[in-house]
């Protein structure tokens, strides 16, 4: 933690964040109001954010918080009761999953969601499905342009999964690699619908801390190299704190703090969501 | 260059080897006279099987989803072929190109059939497209049924009343006769057009597989709410999958129609949609190879048991039963598993 700059945070015009480094370009996205409900139960209430085009940003909250659904909300697995999602200057109000990915969105599963029987090299070719592409029929007929770009695919592949060192195992099941390189896969394959948005949905949970550290590096590593925007959800408060330039808290749906993470670190509202508010006057009292 | 040849190629050419070598054995059979009057009857109906197994293994295995309609489709291509034919017998007198003409017309008609159900019920999760088309199956049965189709020196007639209501001139003729089904077909079919339709639904099929599309199509099979994270449109692959499979069964059912004088639309019921389905599970879900071999079997087993006259459905039954128990046990499987290895191990010594 010690040796990582701290990124000033700057105000936009939405009531958002972003880093100082990223104010001349718009945000990459605008979340305004953003609310859900699920008949009597209101899962997101207000919820607002900006990233900016460089920012790792991150999402903490105690369970049932709804920062899941808020990615769910993003991708439009459920389409929001209120509220908007600008991506880039574009409204994403009618897009369905699939035009979301194509807009710029791309994700990863809190739940490993792999094509388990597929290989990990067609894994990330079915992330480059729409980059390149011919038709079925080309496929069945074998024309020069199904060598072609089968053969450009391949290259495209091994290269995105040579990030985390995955070339060796291109010709594994994807359901038979271990659980850490399963989680990697999933970045792998996100990575290769050519993003503008990374969203990460605990890309941590089940690794031990050496594996920790190295997704760390390699996050800032995707986030300097292809120049996106990445937003993530973790439990690990060490990955959160050391990567995150900006952090927003969820509890019960609503934003209840945001900020830098040293900001965060001592947000009584924080303190009192994930402690509980007697701990917090304990801890006053000691201080 | 070594490295392009991968498993899944190998695989395809597998499969294409033990086509044509089955063909040889079979034709040289029949050639010297050794093969019974039954089962030489039996060759066309068999390819056309193994032709239906293949298609039913594009949806069932590829694309993950329950299709119990199959020989729904079979009959839209048997019927459209056989009238096909028919109404060319006067202007195309050469009967390969008729019969090829046949078949692609019943290819493109079952083609058709299958996007207009497809469209509606591919948008639907779960069960609800293995219900549908069953109950596709049946209604196709049920209108063949009640259809009289007729043709005369001004085209095409078509009546759901009678066949007088056809109005044919003198010289014209019945086709489709309702209940009685198509009538008078120009047995056409010969045993090497089906090895060659064979070979065209095994080149689609494995080639459509191995492909970007049929990436998609599996890729969706495993995991549908990822493949539409990663930007792929659901419908629109399942739909490939399913219209090509219609369209190869199609061809299945028009190849199998011309190899007899008449056929009624009962013969492609329920049992018959079933009877396809066995092929493919008992072949294993997805494995191409295996939907050959079960169809070659299980259609030439119950007549290779006529000398066991009553007790034959009883020895299928068991039979099925055993292979069953046999492909899915882990022993066995080990076993197979060794021999092929002891082979894999010698051609990798070979090639050092």
């Amino acid at each position: 933690m010690a040796n990582k700059e701290e990124v000033k945070l700057v105000s936009v015009p939405s009531p958002n964040l972003i880093p100082e480094r990223d104010v001349n370009s718009s945000p990459i996205l605008e979340v305004s109001h953003l609310g859900i409900d699920f008949g009597g139960l209101t899962a997101v209430e207000d919820f607002n954010m900006a990233i900016g085009r460089t920012e790792i940003g991150g999402l903490i909250g105690p369970n049932g918080a709804g920062k899941t659904t808020i990615f769910n909300l993003l991708t439009k697995v459920y389409q929001p009761t209120r509220g908007t999602i600008m991506l880039d200057g574009l409204d994403t109000a009618n897009m369905n999953t699939i035009q979301v990915n194509k807009a710029g969105i791309a994700r990863t599963f809190q739940n490993i969601r792999l094509f388990d029987k597929l290989t990990v090299e067609e894994n990330v070719k079915i992330g480059l499905h729409n980059q390149m592409g011919y038709s079925a029929a080309t496929g069945v007929f074998r024309l020069p342009k199904y060598w072609k770009t089968e053969k450009a695919m391949h290259e495209k592949a091994l290269e995105l999964l040579s990030i985390f060192n995955m070339q060796d195992m291109a010709n594994f099941a994807a359901g038979s690699l271990p659980y850490g390189a399963q989680r990697r896969l999933e970045i792998v394959r996100a990575l290769a619908t050519n993003p503008k948005l990374l969203l990460l949905d605990e890309p941590a949970a089940g690794m031990n801390p050496s594996e920790t550290a190295e997704l760390m590096e390699n996050i800032r590593k995707i986030r300097d190299e292809f120049k996106i925007a990445i937003l993530l959800i973790e439990h690990d408060m060490n990955l959160v704190m050391g990567i995150c330039e900006a952090i927003a808290v969820l509890n019960f749906g609503k934003v209840i703090a945001k900020g830098t993470p040293t900001q965060i670190q001592n947000n009584p509202a924080v303190i009192e969501a994930y402690l509980g508010k007697q701990a917090q006057e304990e801890l006053k009292k000691e201080v | 260059m070594k490295k392009m040849i991968n498993k899944s190629t190998v695989t395809s050419f597998i499969n294409y080897g033990i086509v044509i070598a089955l063909f040889a054995v079979f034709q040289t059979l029949s050639a010297t006279g050794n093969l019974s009057r039954q089962l030489t009857g039996l060759l066309i109906p068999i390819c056309a099987y193994v032709i239906m197994a293949l298609a039913l293994n594009l949806v069932v295995g590829i694309s993950g989803e329950l299709s119990l309609g199959h020989a729904g489709f079979m009959s839209v291509g048997a019927f459209s072929g056989v009238i096909t034919a028919a109404a060319l017998q006067n202007s195309v007198t050469n009967d390969v190109a008729r019969f090829v003409i046949a078949v692609v017309v019943a290819a493109l008609i079952a083609a058709i059939a299958g996007l207009i159900i497809g469209i509606p019920v591919l948008r639907l999760r779960g069960d609800y497209l293995a219900i549908v088309t069953l109950a596709f199956g049946e209604i196709i049965k049920n209108v063949l049924t009640c259809l009289y189709i007729g043709v005369d020196s001004k085209g095409l007639h078509i009546s759901a009343v009678s066949e007088e209501a056809l109005g044919l001139e003198a010289t014209g003729k019945a086709i489709v006769k309702g209940p009685m089904g198509a009538v008078g077909i120009m047995k056409i079919s010969t045993f090497i057009s089906g090895i060659i339709l064979v070979l065209i639904a095994l080149f689609v099929i494995q080639n459509l597989i191995n492909s970007r599309t049929g990436r998609a199509i599996k890729a969706i099979r495993d995991n549908r709410i990822a493949a539409e994270a990663c930007g792929l449109n659901v419908v629109k692959y399942k739909l490939i999958a399913f219209v090509t499979s219609a369209a190869i069964a199609g061809s299945a059912g028009a190849l199998y129609a011309m190899n007899y004088s008449s056929i009624t639309p009962k013969k492609f019921d329920f049992n018959t949609s079933i009877l396809v389905l066995v092929f493919v599970v008992l072949g294993g879900i997805g494995n191409l190879t295996g939907s050959i071999i079960a169809a070659i079997v299980l259609v030439a087993l119950p007549e290779l048991l006529r000398e066991f006259s009553d007790y034959r459905m009883l020895v299928y039954a068991v039979v099925l039963i055993l292979v069953m128990i046999i492909s899915n046990n882990q022993k066995t499987r080990a076993f197979i598993g060794k021999i092929f290895g002891v082979f894999k191990k010698k051609k990798e010594g070979e090639d050092n």
